[in-house]
């Protein structure tokens, strides 16, 4: 018998569940109808800050069809993400802190009927002040929305790593701007949707809901029902799509579940689009004042920064995220001193949580802006300014995160000769420019956020009469691609025909409990437990073929659909033969993996320390075009070349699919994307107000994939799609300044905002120019200055 | 009030009882079961509920069943024959047109009436064709080689004139 072993990793596979996604055969949630299912729809706040009198649901409770209604009064126990910082129910009791906020819920036979008795719910309310921004909530005397929480402030955070004024002290230009970036939202193509299943008579709840985290859904679940856990399932279906909007339990899955209990049945829940960005839990709108000095030689001397984030009207990942956006100022460069002052507030708008690239995006658009800047000021390329402040590696930062493995400077070389930076930075034609920024992310947070003690991550391979291999995970795929990855591990180790191999993923009932999609995670932390379950699985069917083949284990060769005596291809077994001799005995065989963060990994002492810290950070440079259109102030992306340093490349297809999806993310947040609030209410919670770029603006983005090896991922593999995200506002930022001469500090870079400002120049120039009495050129651009 | 409703779905015909107001994307996932189609948006706004009636694509969520009395729906569910994926199916799935997938019905019926009128289109025309279908995974890229990726195959198994 002949035959090679399959290979598993570094080959562009499709998505092992992509067939089922083209031909529409993938079941999201909302896809499935049981045909005694109940509609479930919430009743949200019309105003956005008022105390909560009383909430009438008689009439709509006496409507005929009406099967159960719930208000703030079935459930008295708060929930949210962190155990430290849960201060949200499901449904409002005692105030309403934002509007579209729950207050109560119906479930009916059919949708007319669940909309009308919605209406038929009277609310008394007292209206209060609305707190709409940072500066409002932290003026003296303003109203509180969290009595605990003085100034509105949920979290200050003051720290200082290496000595700053020393820094300062020895730098030879020192600058300092503040930068605003806007709220920004997921906008996952798949509205909200969940579906409970309660059965009176096990007292037993089965969820089925888009979740990234299924696992906090289970624990958040339970709680709010009183429910013991071993008495909730939750199952994810496919879903589509999730960037940080679903690794939250969120109020419309408990709120679905308390129907379902309460109407004793299946109660299916859809959320509008309008409903979903209200549920937001995005990126809040921050002011990032940025202050770096720098040697005359462009050498980073100190850093400080001041971060204040409009975190809206409850706790949620809050303290995480203001965290985040002080933790990764590291980790990038060779920073020598880092003071950095965050502000986490509350406000009356949706609460913001974690989004692509958590917490770090809006600081790293402020220091490469401003790196930039001074970089331009000296007189120096900003590449080569870049290079001049690269880490050693390995290295430990000033705040205690590790990098073993550094791939920035060839993301850096591959950038800079893919883009022709060298000829064209600096030349590029009237209203065009090219500028470029770096970036980088955890993947996976070396300390999860309910410690628990347990291994980072648990798999288990099934291996059974049929010889077929079943991997069980709670991993979440949720359109990024994780299942296909754990399966190219498993079938790189085994070296097995991949129609041997099936994934089942995220059914508490079956998988084994996993920390969810989240910090990107997946690829380093799960990948490396199925490393380990399919070396366990080889090493028993190596045996078993040794025993078969009547020879030492250590002659046996695995050819994975296939074993033999190594060197005499006349002795060996197929994997069927193994398999059944493996059993024998024992009967069904499990192969539990495991990985765990060793501790060393998992941050600095200080409070808070954890945040940020992971066993690999991904790299990523990236090089923008644009051009400028003179009269519109309209910016067009010609073209991104973007590189990463994800360690190694599982499967290079999808790697560029990460990064492309990324890098768009950031133009997206750089170009055009911001929430609204008028008195309050949100004004673009649709597709049309909250407007991300659609295919005919999107650019060509080129993907060159850097492979540095980690010395602890799977394979070398990190993560590959977050950390290209953060660099491409201000790469832009970078390339409308060659092109206009503009230098912004105000995200995103609308049209109206580059109009407003050309014109305020021509204002200037004007008035110069009567001061004068000389004519003023045409505005230079950065390079030809 | 709800009467019945002849229309051709994915080549069959069929007659069932729908009210004037039924959506055809309500009629199309609730009554018939064919979740393929979905809806992204409250009206309009996202392309996910693209299907195609008589060759040309229109908004399942924007078009009551009613209106389509007598014409061809097809959906992604018509898009595979035998089992076997469709040229635009196979470049989706190959190129990795399709992440999330929840984009991915609506984007192919868009690009399969494309096909139908131009089955060679230039870059430009993918994205003036597709520039209702939003996408919030791949930034696009993979979507247009996907559609160009497709071209060949599909002119082979249709014979149409390049």
């Amino acid at each position: 018998m002949s035959t090679r072993p399959f290979k598993g990793v570094g080959e562009r596979l499709p998505l092992v569940d992509g067939i089922e996604k083209v031909t529409g055969r993938a079941k999201y949630t909302a896809d499935l109808f049981p045909a005694d299912a109940l509609v479930g729809k919430i009743l949200r706040s019309p105003v956005p800050h008022a105390e909560l009198i009383e909430v009438d649901a008689s009439e709509a409770r006496r409507l005929p069809g009406v099967v159960a209604v719930v208000t703030g009064e079935d459930c008295d126990v708060p929930y949210g993400i962190l155990p430290i910082a849960q201060n949200e129910f499901p449904l409002a009791r005692g105030k309403v802190r934002y509007f579209g906020e729950p207050v109560a819920a119906v479930a009916a036979v059919d949708e007319q009927t669940a909309e009308r008795a919605l209406k038929l719910i009277r609310l008394h309310v007292r209206e209060l002040p609305i707190i709409e921004n940072a500066a409002q909530a932290r003026a003296p005397g303003a109203v509180l929305l969290h009595d605990n929480k003085a100034g509105n402030i949920e979290r200050e955070v003051h720290n200082e790593f290496g000595n700053a004024a020393e820094g300062f002290a020895a730098a030879h230009l020192i600058r300092e701007q503040t930068y605003h970036t806007a709220e920004v939202t997921h906008a996952q193509m798949e509205p909200h949707a969940a579906m409970a299943s309660y059965d009176p008579s096990r007292d037993h709840l089965t969820l089925h809901t888009v979740s990234m985290v299924p696992y906090y859904v289970h624990l958040r679940v339970a709680q709010c029902l009183g429910l013991d856990t071993s008495r909730v399932r939750v199952i994810k279906p496919y879903v589509g799509g999730g960037f940080g909007s679903r690794v939250e339990t969120l109020n419309f899955e408990i709120i679905v579940s308390l129907l379902a209990r309460a109407a004793g049945g299946t109660v299916r829940m859809q959320l509008t689009r309008e409903e979903s960005i209200l549920t937001h839990r995005g990126r809040p709108e921050s002011d990032t004042r940025m202050k770096l000095g720098m040697t005359r030689d462009g050498r980073i001397t100190a850093c400080e920064c001041e971060v204040v984030q409009r975190g809206g009207a409850y706790g949620g990942y809050g303290i995480i995220t203001i965290l985040y956006a002080g933790a990764l100022i590291n980790g990038l460069y060779d920073v020598p001193a880092v003071k950095y002052d965050g502000y986490r507030v509350y406000s009356n708008t949706p609460p913001c949580g974690a989004m692509r690239g958590h917490g770090t995006v809006n600081t790293r658009i402020a220091f490469e802006s401003l790196m930039t800047s001074m970089a331009i000021e000296l007189g120096l390329d900003p590449i080569e300014v870049r290079r001049r402040n690269l880490l050693p590696c390995p290295t430990e930062t000033i705040n205690g995160l590790r990098v073993e493995s550094y791939g920035l400077p060839e993301c850096l070389d591959k950038v800079e000769a893919a883009s022709g930076w060298r000829e064209r930075r600096g030349r590029m034609p009237k209203w065009k420019g090219l500028g470029m920024a770096c970036s980088h992310f955890v993947s996976g947070s070396a300390k999860p956020v309910h410690f628990t003690g347990q291994p980072h991550a648990t798999v288990v391979l099934k291996l059974d009469f049929d010889g077929g291999i079943t991997i069980l995970t709670g991993a979440a795929d949720v359109g990024q691609g994780c299942t296909t990855i754990v399966a190219q591990v498993v079938v790189e180790v085994l070296g097995v025909d991949w129609r041997r191999v099936r994934v089942i993923s995220n059914d508490s009932a079956v998988t084994p409990k996993d920390n969810g999609s989240y910090s990107s995670r997946v690829t380093f932390m799960v990948g490396n437990a199925c490393l380990d379950a399919a070396q366990k699985l080889k090493q028993t069917l190596v045996e078993a073929a040794a025993r078969r083949l009547e020879v030492a284990p250590e002659r046996v060769e695995c050819l994975g659909e296939a074993f033999q005596v190594a060197g005499d291809p006349s002795r060996s077994i197929g994997f069927g033969d193994a398999t059944a001799e493996a059993l024998v005995n024992t009967g069904t065989l499990h192969f539990k993996g495991t990985f765990t963060c060793p501790v060393e990994f998992q941050g600095g002492k200080h409070r808070g320390g954890a945040v940020g810290s992971t066993m690999g950070f991904s790299y990523a440079a990236q090089a923008v075009e644009v051009s400028v259109d003179p009269d519109t102030g309209r910016i067009s992306v010609d073209k991104v070349w973007a590189a990463l340093d994800c360690g190694f490349a599982i499967n290079p297809l999808s790697v560029e699919g990460q990064v492309q999806g990324a890098v768009w993310m950031g133009m997206g947040q750089g170009l055009c994307e911001q929430t609204r609030y008028e008195n309050g209410k949100h004004a673009a919670a649709n597709f049309l107000d909250y407007a991300f770029p659609t295919i005919a603006e999107s650019p060509p983005i080129d993907v060159f994939i850097v492979e540095s090896i980690d010395p602890n991922g799977p394979f070398g593999a990190k993560e590959a799609s977050e950390g290209p995200l953060s660099g491409f506002p201000a790469a832009l930022a970078d390339a409308v300044r060659e092109a206009t001469g503009l230098e912004l500090h105000d995200f995103p870079l609308t049209p109206e905002r580059i109009a407003e400002a050309m014109e305020a120049r021509e204002r200037e120039q004007r008035a110069a120019q009567r001061k004068t009495g000389k004519a003023a050129k045409q505005p230079a651009t950065e390079g030809a200055a | 009030m709800k009467r019945i409703l002849r229309i051709r779905v994915n080549g069959r015909w069929r007659e069932d009882a729908a009210a004037d107001n039924t959506l055809l994307i309500d009629y199309l996932r609730e009554q018939l079961g064919l979740t393929g189609t979905k809806q992204g948006c409250d009206g309009g706004e996202c392309g996910a509920c693209t299907v195609l009636v008589d060759g040309r694509p229109r908004l399942s969520c924007c078009t009551f069943a009613a209106a389509v009395e007598g014409r061809h729906v097809e959906t992604i569910e018509s898009q595979s024959q035998n089992g076997r994926l469709s040229p635009l199916q196979q470049a989706f799935h190959e190129k990795l047109g399709a992440q999330c997938g929840f984009c991915t019905p609506g984007m192919i019926m868009a690009a399969e009436s494309l096909l139908r009128r131009n089955p060679n289109p230039g870059e430009a025309e993918i994205r003036e064709a597709l520039g209702g279908n939003l996408c919030r995974c791949t930034g696009y890229v993979k979507i247009i080689e996907s559609v160009q990726a497709a071209c060949p195959d599909r002119l082979e198994k249709t014979g149409e004139p390049a």
